[in-house]
């Protein structure tokens, strides 16, 4: 018996209704990115944060003797190991200031879009010591709201691929739905497809939707292609329902699925990179933050909108999306049981 | 008539347990097979067997001869105990689904009036009542037009109207010439239904035929019914079984019981005189210890 288009036509519509009819989930989806941006727009933007970031290019480890700014208090300083890197850092709201050792005379660049940067640029002037020479930012610089909006959709994306299918697939199995479809030439094959697909459509819809919407109020920097970013959204929402798929594929409780889906979305809420950047964090984070699909693609996305770079240009991350859902949806798809027994 | 379905010493092992132990029967085509036994007795999970949704750790189940196969599904419906639907969705929406996912299916009205599903065809199926959310889950199990109907307690739960309402529907399917397979806990159920019943128990089918001819077969028996108050306190040269329900005496001859008691001044005014049961016969077969 081969895979059929009719039942998985059947299944992804099923489960298409049962999404659109229910109004509180179909809220929370819409609802979810709208509150988390207005809420980090007014936590990040506003004046008086209390910790800088700035990125030190030099062949030491920052140090006061370096330079007396360096040991300026509540400010967290690091070594950046690339002059050009760390400059793309700074035009992205990743740092608030680059100060450069590696010549002869120090160097710094500020955002002039950041009012933390202005900000420390003010604290670094009035530290005594060698004056810098301020260099001047090139390209575009870009708001906090524009390297932090791609992370709140993406995070809602997550939420929404590894709960709607994670959650909902151990929801029918408990329920004895799973078991009664099982009844029935549908194939599980079919079955998992038809959820794949129909939470991709929500997804992608909800998300374009919300992008758009975003969009005509804070009107973002757009470099690289829509297009680009569509089909990378596409393949990281599919490595996140595929993680979802796996974490689905045998458990016969919520609760069980519950608490796995909130060890695997919490860290990678936190570490993705989606509302902070994990520069200066310790090694170890930001190893464990390479893990996770989120933070490629988050990267990528970023990447796209604002370096203009095209997808064929982004190999890794494509390929990590690629890899995570290859593994994933094979064992998902191995592991599946209809019945909790 | 032909043997439709057929179970071959079937057995099921898990870890600890031997769920089924050498189960064989046949089910001829166009009778509705009764499978009755205590909880625990291994009938769903032979009944699961007989499915095809979980696979024998020994024997064979046969369809129409041969081992089951990659379209036995087309041709079976099943009606579990407890099954959820799609959420969200209307009886109708559901219909569709499941039809869709068969090669073919029975016309939607000929389902609908079959089952009498007109009155709530387009409500929410979490919003139905006991009675109209079986005879949706029966609409759904008949909607590949099945040659053979699993009934899984399908009445368990309901109130007497619905339930008799239920027994028609499967009259009526019975009567279309269908091949049903029921599991019940309601023995009333399965005389009123079954041409034949088997009963399990600890994994075993004790027993096999038609209800009239197992009554026959192991009753030869009247059973007299009185108050228990009548018969305390007194040595009878006939056995006397007391329950909550009243004092039961099970005899061949009923006349000299009648005329001990009468000699002995029991008031008969209450008597009642009945033919043994199919519950009679469970309890006599399976025991009255209860089974968790």
């Amino acid at each position: 018996m081969g895979f059929s288009f009719q039942r998985f036509r059947a299944a992804t519509i099923a489960r298409s209704i049962e999404f659109l009819r229910d109004r509180s989930a179909l809220a929370w989806n819409l609802m979810f990115p709208v509150l988390m941006v207005v809420g980090f727009a007014a936590i990040f933007s506003g004046p008086g944060q209390p910790v800088f970031k700035v990125a030190v290019v030099a062949s030491a480890e920052p140090s006061p003797a370096m330079h007396p700014f360096l040991g300026t208090p509540h400010v967290q300083f690091y070594r950046e190991p690339e002059l050009e890197a760390a400059k793309r850092k700074v035009a992205r709201h990743r740092v608030d200031l680059l100060l450069d050792f590696s010549g002869e005379k120090p160097r710094y660049w500020t955002n002039p879009e950041s009012p933390k940067g202005e900000l420390v640029e003010k604290l670094l002037l009035g530290s005594g010591g060698v004056a810098p020479e301020k260099q001047q930012a090139t390209g575009k610089p870009i708001r906090y709201v524009d390297w932090a909006v791609p992370g709140i959709l993406g995070v809602n994306l997550m939420f929404s691929c590894l709960w709607g299918v994670g959650y909902v697939i151990v929801r029918y199995r408990k329920s004895g739905h799973l078991k009664r479809l099982n009844a029935t030439p549908l194939r599980a094959l079919e079955f998992v497809s038809a959820q794949i697909v129909s939470r991709l459509a929500l997804v992608m819809t909800t998300t374009t939707m919300m992008f758009v919407g975003c969009n005509l109020f804070m009107h973002f920097p757009m470099e690289g292609s829509y297009i680009d970013l569509f089909i990378l959204t596409l393949i990281g929402s599919l490595s996140l329902t595929s993680m979802g798929l796996l974490v689905a594929a045998r458990v016969g409780s919520e609760e069980i699925s519950g608490g796995l889906l909130n060890v695997i979305s919490s860290p990678m809420m936190i570490l993705s990179g989606a509302f902070f950047s994990l520069d200066g964090s310790p090694r170890w984070v930001q190893a464990l933050a390479e893990i996770f699909p989120l933070t490629h693609m988050l990267s990528a996305a970023r990447s796209i909108m604002l370096d203009g770079t095209r997808l064929i240009d982004l190999g890794y991350p494509l390929l990590v999306l690629v890899g995570t859902t290859v593994v994933c949806m094979s064992f998902g798809s191995l592991l599946f049981k209809w019945t909790q027994d | 008539m032909p043997v439709l379905l057929e179970a071959r010493d079937l057995v099921k092992h898990y870890p600890k347990v031997k769920a089924v132990d050498g189960v064989s029967f046949d089910v001829a085509q166009g009778i509705c097979f009764g499978l009755l036994g205590p909880n625990g007795a291994g009938k769903s999970t032979t009944i699961e067997m007989l499915e095809g949704l979980s696979k024998p750790t020994g024997g064979q189940v046969l369809f129409r001869g041969a081992p089951l196969g990659a379209d036995y599904r087309d041709h079976i419906g099943i009606q579990f105990q407890t099954t959820a639907l799609q959420d969200f969705l209307t009886v109708r929406e559901n219909l569709n689904f499941f039809g869709a996912l068969y090669p073919s299916h029975r016309s939607m009205d000929e389902i609908i009036e079959r089952c009498n599903l007109g009155d709530f065809l387009d409500r929410d199926t979490r919003k139905l009542s006991g009675g109209q959310r079986q005879r949706a889950l029966l609409g759904i199990a008949l909607i590949n037009d099945p040659e053979l109907l699993f009934l899984d307690e399908p009445t368990t739960g309901l109130d007497p109207q619905a339930r008799r309402n239920f027994w028609e529907l499967i009259g009526d399917i019975k009567r279309a010439g269908k091949t049903l397979l029921l599991t019940t806990h309601y023995m009333e159920e399965a005389y009123a239904l079954c041409d034949e019943i088997g009963i399990m128990d600890h994994g075993h089918l004790i027993a096999r035929g038609t209800p009239k001819a197992l009554l026959a077969q192991h009753f030869d028996e009247k059973v007299l019914e009185l108050p228990s108050s009548l018969l305390a306190g007194r040595e009878w040269s006939f056995p006397v079984h007391h329950s909550e329900a009243g004092a039961e005496i099970r005899t061949r001859s009923v006349n000299s019981v009648l005329g001990e008691l009468l000699g002995a001044g029991v008031d008969l005014t209450q008597l009642h005189q009945r033919p043994p049961s199919l519950d009679d016969l469970f309890l006599e077969l399976t025991g009255k210890d209860e089974r968790s």
